[in-house]
Parts: C-alpha cells; sequence; structure tokens
C-alpha cells in the first residue's frame, strides 16, 4: 500500500502532518475505498453493457427505461432491488458456509484488482510477485463456489459446485502455460514491470515478442481465461438447462447480487491480465503516450470484454467431455508448444 | 430416414466455425447498432433496427380476425341486439356465459336478456359464442386483450359493460354499429 502513498503527490501532502502509522491507515482504507469503488461500478456498468450489447446481436433494445437514456441506471436499480430483498437461507443450508461463500467469492475478485498497474504511478500495491498473486487469488473462488453448492444442501447447487471445481483446476494449466510465453519475453513477474518492458508502440507489445507463439499464447490464455472465470461457452457450473442455476440456485438478495458482482469482476480481471500481459497494459498503440494510462488500459480492457460477451452471445454451451477435451489435449499441448517455441524464439530471433 | 452429415476436417477442428459463427454475431451487433445511431440522428427511420415492439408506449398491432374482449352489438334504436336464444351461452365450452333471459312487449323480439354476463376468468376466448349467435349480437372484434383486474368479480362483465355503456376507460372503442349491416346475415342463419 505504501507505493500508494509515495506515489500520488495529493495524499502525501495531506497526509505530512500525521503520523507514519495513522497515514498508513488511512492510505489503506483509501485504497481499499478505491479499489471497491472501481470493482462496484465496473460490475454495474458491465452488466448494462452485457444487456446492451446482448440485445443488439439479438435485435433487441435491451433496458430502455430506466434513467430515461437507453437504461443505463438499469444496473442501480436492480442493485436497490436485491438489496431491498429478502436474503432466503433454505432451512437445511448450512447457514454460516452459506452466508460465507459468496464474499469468498467476492474477496477473490476483489483482492485481484490490487496488483493491476493503471499508469505510470498508478498502482495499489506493485507485488514482485504480481501474476502470480492474481493467478493464485482469482483460483480461491472455486472454494467459494464450492462451499456455495455444499452448504445450499441441493443436488443442482452440489453439481454445479463440483463442475465448478473440475474446471478451475483444469484451466489452471492452460491459463498457467499460457502466462509463460509474456513472463519469458518480459523477464519479470511484476505487473508495472511487464507493462513497463512493454513501452514504445503496438511492435513492442509481448503478443508480438514471441513471433506466432505469442499470438497463439494470447488466444489460448483468452479462451482458458474465459472457461477459469465460468463464462459462456465454458459455463458448466451455472447451466441452466441442466442445473437451474448451479451454485448459486438457492442464493438471493444480496448473497446472490455478490456472487454477480464478483462474475463481472472477474472478466474484468481476466481481461486486465490479458492486456497487461500481451497489449502492452497502459501504453497507447503508437507509444506516443498523449492519453493518460487509465484510459488506455480500459480501452483494451473493454475491448477484450466485449469479445467475451461476443462470445457468450455466439456460441453454445459445451459438454462436460468436450470442456475437459479441450483443457488437457488442446489448450495444454498447445500451451508447451507455445513455451518452448516463444523461448527459442527469444533466444534465437 | 434421417440421413446423417458427416462432418468434414475443416468443420471438425471447429475453428473455421467459431469464426463463421463470430461473424455471423458481430454482423447482427453491427448492422443493428448503426442503424440505432442513423435512427438517433433522424435518418433511416424506415429501417428498424430491432424487432422489438414497445407495447405499451406503442399500441399492439393485430392481425384483423384478432379475438379481444366481446362487445354486444345494438340496434339501430340503441337497444341490445340480443335475443336471449342461449345458443352463445349453450355453444360456450367453458360455461362463462350467463344469461337470464326476460319476456318483452314487442312482438319482434319476443325475449331480451335481463342479464347477460360473460365470466372472463372462465373464458377462453374461442369464439364458439360469435359463431353461434343467429343474430350477430356478440362480437369479440374490440382488439382489447390487456383487461385485468383487481378482484375475480371485477372478472365478471354485464350486460351494460360490453354494450360499453360503462364510462370506463378504454370502453369508448365499443362502437354501436349499424343494425341494416346484419340484417342480411341475420336473415340467412334464420333460412339455414
Amino acid at each position: 500500500m505504501s507505493e500508494l502513498a509515495q506515489n500520488l503527490t495529493l495524499p502525501g501532502a495531506l497526509l505530512a502532518g500525521l503520523s507514519p502509522g495513522v497515514a498508513a491507515m488511512l492510505v489503506m482504507f483509501a485504497s481499499c475505498a478505491a479499489v471497491l469503488g472501481v470493482v462496484a461500478l465496473n460490475g454495474m456498468f458491465l452488466v448494462w453493457w452485457e444487456r446492451k450489447i446482448s440485445a443488439h446481436i439479438q435485435s433487441r433494445v435491451g433496458p430502455m427505461t430506466t434513467g430515461y437514456w437507453h437504461g443505463w441506471l438499469q444496473s442501480i436499480a436492480d442493485g436497490v432491488k436485491l438489496l431491498l430483498k429478502e436474503n432466503i437461507i433454505p432451512l437445511m443450508a448450512d447457514r454460516w458456509l452459506f452466508m460465507l461463500a459468496p464474499l469468498v467469492v467476492f474477496m477473490s475478485a476483489f483482492m485481484a484488482f490490487v496488483p493491476i498497474p493503471w499508469g505510470e504511478k498508478l498502482i495499489v500495491a506493485d507485488l514482485n510477485v504480481g501474476v502470480l498473486y492474481i493467478a493464485a487469488i482469482t483460483s480461491l473462488s472455486a472454494i467459494g463456489v464450492i462451499m456455495a453448492g455444499w452448504a445450499s444442501n441441493n443436488k443442482w447447487s452440489l453439481y454445479g459446485g463440483m463442475r465448478a471445481a473440475a474446471q478451475i483446476v483444469s484451466y489452471e494449466i492452460p491459463v498457467g502455460l499460457a502466462l509463460v510465453p509474456a513472463l519469458l519475453a518480459s523477464s519479470t513477474l511484476s505487473m508495472q514491470g511487464i507493462v513497463e518492458v512493454q513501452a514504445g508502440g503496438i511492435w513492442n507489445w509481448n503478443i508480438f515478442a514471441g513471433g506466432p507463439f505469442t499470438i497463439v499464447a494470447f488466444g489460448a490464455l483468452f479462451l482458458a481465461s474465459l472457461a477459469e472465470v465460468n463464462r459462456a461457452p465454458f459455463d458448466l457450473p451455472e447451466a441452466e438447462s441442466e442445473l437451474v442455476c448451479g451454485f448459486h440456485t438457492e442464493y438471493s438478495g444480496m448473497c446472490f447480487a455478490f456472487f454477480f458482482l464478483a462474475e463481472y469482476s472477474e472478466m474484468f480481471v481476466v481481461a486486465v491480465v490479458a492486456s497487461v500481459l500481451y497489449l502492452g497494459g497502459w501504453h497507447d498503440p503508437l507509444g506516443l503516450g498523449i492519453l493518460p494510462g487509465p484510459v488506455v488500459l480500459m480501452a483494451k480492457v473493454l475491448l477484450l470484454v466485449f469479445v467475451q460477451m461476443w462470445f457468450r452471445w455466439t456460441f453454445p454451451r459445451l459438454r462436460v467431455d468436450q470442456l475437459m477435451y479441450l483443457a488437457w489435449k488442446v489448450l495444454t499441448p498447445l500451451g508447451f508448444i507455445n513455451v518452448f517455441g516463444a523461448a527459442f524464439w527469444l533466444i534465437l530471433v | 430416414m434421417l440421413t446423417q452429415h458427416r462432418q468434414t476436417w475443416l468443420e471438425r477442428i471447429y475453428l473455421p466455425e467459431v469464426l463463421r459463427g463470430l461473424s455471423v454475431t458481430v454482423h447482427h451487433f453491427t448492422r443493428n447498432l448503426s442503424l440505432h445511431i442513423a435512427h438517433a440522428a433522424g435518418l433511416k427511420k424506415n429501417v428498424p433496427a430491432a424487432v422489438t415492439i414497445p407495447y405499451p408506449d406503442v399500441p399492439a398491432d393485430l392481425m384483423p380476425r384478432f379475438r379481444g374482449m366481446h362487445r354486444l352489438t345494438r340496434k339501430a334504436n340503441g337497444t341490445v341486439a340480443c335475443t336471449a336464444c342461449l345458443c352463445c351461452e349453450t355453444a360456450c365450452p367453458c360455461h362463462a356465459i350467463d344469461i337470464v333471459p326476460e319476456a318483452v312487449d314487442d312482438r319482434a323480439i319476443e325475449k331480451r336478456p335481463k342479464s347477460f354476463e360473460i365470466d372472463l376468468s372462465k373464458c377462453s376466448f374461442c369464439g364458439f359464442c360469435v359463431e353461434a349467435c343467429p343474430v350477430d349480437a356478440i362480437r369479440m372484434d374490440t382488439g382489447i386483450f390487456d383487461v385485468a383486474m383487481d378482484s375475480r368479480a371485477g372478472l365478471v362483465w354485464g350486460r351494460e359493460a360490453l354494450m360499453g355503456n360503462e364510462q370506463g376507460e378504454g370502453m369508448e372503442v365499443y362502437p354501436p354499429i349499424d343494425r341494416e349491416d346484419l340484417a342480411p346475415r341475420a336473415r340467412e342463419v334464420s333460412r339455414s
């Protein structure tokens, strides 16, 4: 957290008169509030955006009334509704586990926002194991999903939880392998360090650093991360046609809202990871450095999120065996080829 | 017999088909989005960007033979055309119609409904009552389909309501029809 205090001059000036302990606490709270604000705003925007994109893809209009301009306040109205709704806990459910599960899922998505580099000096904490940290933290959501499935005391929820566990554990490997070529190209695990290596225009981005191998690795990372965050066409843990709603079948009110928010935050996080590792983070394609970092990063991330949504409204859901086939027989061998190919390319070319 | 389509090699590696699917959806997306933008700028208003009918804001587009709420037609003098023959009550498969006839002094008609009630909670809008009526006294051509009530009793519509005499909202669409138009049909029915 201390990086933020050192990097931002305005809080530094404000905090100059305080004792170091109090100042550190204040910075910590401010950072948490900032991250939470980004998470909440991002979730609300993406929900509305997805509804509009799906509507246009299917020749519908989507939300149009709330807020008088194309339903832009729809997410806030939905949020208020979910806040006011009764939080129903099934009688035979494990009460504590049931209440804890959405928080675990949300925390994993929330904490992944910490090492995101938004600009040259705009980062909450530049961890020297940033990529590893995000990969580890986002996988924690599997535990929350299994908790939700188990605690609901409902066979559909349990199936959803088990599927999520199998899926996230399987896709950890292709995701990990697809991260490696970018790390080879930038020789660091720090998110900020990876971005700094890619300065100076689109030709310096990691996606072109290893010839064809990094391009394929970027595609593999995108696909595998779709499966990591349980998005369609890999949304088996919440397959409506088979499992009612999967692991969050029994959830309602604010507990459901946390799952929902976590899903959209995770989408955002995997898009950030892909854009930081392969698409140059907050560097603009021409290397001019005119636009502020957050704007450039946001544009890249929203583009990737758009593609995620585009995939969702194009493809039907995979079967469980097809999902595992893709992970173990396609993406994993491809990941190994990419790692070795990119390594040789970086040395020889 | 079902002939199974054997997938070609290109289809089995999925990638070209995946790209084809993506191109279909993005074609829809860009077309609709650019049309929405053109509409906002006042262009291409005749090309719809969505198939959605914004129903409460725009009246629903009904087919000419759409069966909506019933109405009781009138004679030229404004009295109810129904002669209380109970044909519709007999024809009704849902027992939704309840007519109490009463005698009148007029030799031309002899009977008229003292009360004529349609229970909309029973009615299946099949239109058999319209087919059964020998004097075209009941029609379902009002085009009203959005009837909502806050009680079951409110769903029982009486004679006056069905004739449109009640000054409720939306009731003015029950127009009094010209009895002369109906005379040939009534005669034809009585002959057969």
